[in-house]
């Protein structure tokens, strides 16, 4: 019983922490503004929106990988789908989560075409290495 | 273990191995406990009483290490009001208390007194550690914690103390499924390597707004 409340008592807090990591996450390339090539790469038009995550995501695998930037990723990744799961159950349920969901889906896809535009800087560097070499 | 070493050696380059000493104590004791289990268990076996008591005390030794932990980030957290030397006093005495509470229910059952207080103590502080950390990130919110890397490290830490006490409660209710047995190690590694990503993206002085961070917007 006591095994029993303190993993639902754990897993609250558990969901608690990981939607504020994200949040905190995504909060943290919310000042970087998206380059013009990013844009045009990924068809975003200005501002991410929630459904641009999963094609900026393909063409982020397309890229070579910065260390780095994997983890990150990846959890980013995780949350995506947790949001895309609530947005599924509250359709009709409850408007306001929904659009909350929505919300944080854009967050989601303007963090990877972030990601996406260090990697392009990335690789540019090192073509540019190669190239002095 | 490499994720230790990592975050250990990410903190000298940038400068943020003092500014987060107890952080790095905790990542450096762990990689010793490592290393002391490893040769215990080389030379004495899984089953020896060495092994058993090494385990348990190492264990102990850490949850303390990462009780101090958390009580630093506070004291980071509180150190704008001045309120840094109260939160160490509190911490000595919640650490103290949970000592004494966890001696007086392994009193009562003299076998194994030495290794049973060990496990006690370290479940009563796993415990401990969350609640404060739940109320850590409470102050966070409340105080309008704007440092970056203050309020990630807050967010791992609250991340791996709750998926911790949740596979110690997985251990109990299924005991027998594999699975859970590996949750320990995996999650092991968590921590130093969401410090390091944090340690290594973001820089002292970079800020978020705190407000974006709650679920249900303010």
């Amino acid at each position: 019983m006591m095994a029993a409340f303190i993993l639902a008592f754990s897993l609250l807090t558990m969901l608690m922490f990981f939607v504020s990591y994200c949040r905190s996450l995504t909060a943290s390339s919310m000042h970087t503004s998206l380059s013009e090539e990013v844009l045009d790469v990924t068809g975003i038009h200005a501002k991410a929106s929630a459904n641009d995550y999963a094609r900026v995501v393909q063409i982020l695998q397309l890229c070579p990988e910065r260390p780095e930037d994997r983890s990150h990723l990846q959890i980013v990744d995780a949350y995506y789908s947790l949001l895309n799961l609530v947005e599924r159950v509250f359709v009709k349920l409850s408007p306001a989560v929904r659009n909350w969901a929505e919300e944080e889906r854009a967050g989601c896809a303007h963090f990877a075409a972030v990601a996406l535009g260090r990697r392009i800087a990335f690789n540019r560097e090192m073509l540019a290495q190669q190239a002095e070499l | 273990m490499s994720a230790g070493v990592c975050f250990v050696s990410i903190s000298f380059i940038r400068g943020s191995f003092l500014k987060y000493f107890f952080l790095n104590l905790y990542v450096i004791l762990s990689l010793l406990a490592d290393l002391l289990r490893q040769y215990v268990l080389n030379f004495h076996g899984l089953e020896s009483k060495q092994y058993l008591y090494t385990y348990y005390y190492t264990d102990c030794l850490l949850t303390v290490a990462l009780f101090v932990a958390v009580i630093s980030l506070a004291s980071h957290v509180f150190a704008e009001l001045h309120l840094a030397r109260y939160v160490r006093l509190v911490a000595v005495l919640l650490l103290l208390g949970t000592a004494g509470f966890s001696y007086a229910v392994v009193a009562q059952s003299t076998e194994r007194l030495a290794t049973g207080f060990a496990l006690e103590l370290s479940q009563n502080l796993y415990f401990v550690g969350l609640v404060l950390t739940y109320l850590l990130w409470g102050a966070v919110l409340k105080l309008h914690e704007t440092r970056t890397r203050l309020v990630q490290m807050v967010l791992s830490l609250g991340l791996y103390f709750s998926a911790y006490a949740g596979s110690y409660a997985l251990v109990n209710l299924a005991p027998k499924y594999e699975v859970v047995q590996y949750l320990a190690p995996v999650l092991g590694c968590f921590l130093p390597i969401s410090w390091s990503l944090t340690i290594w993206r973001h820089n002292e002085g970079a800020r978020l707004t705190p407000a974006r961070l709650v679920a249900v917007p303010r």
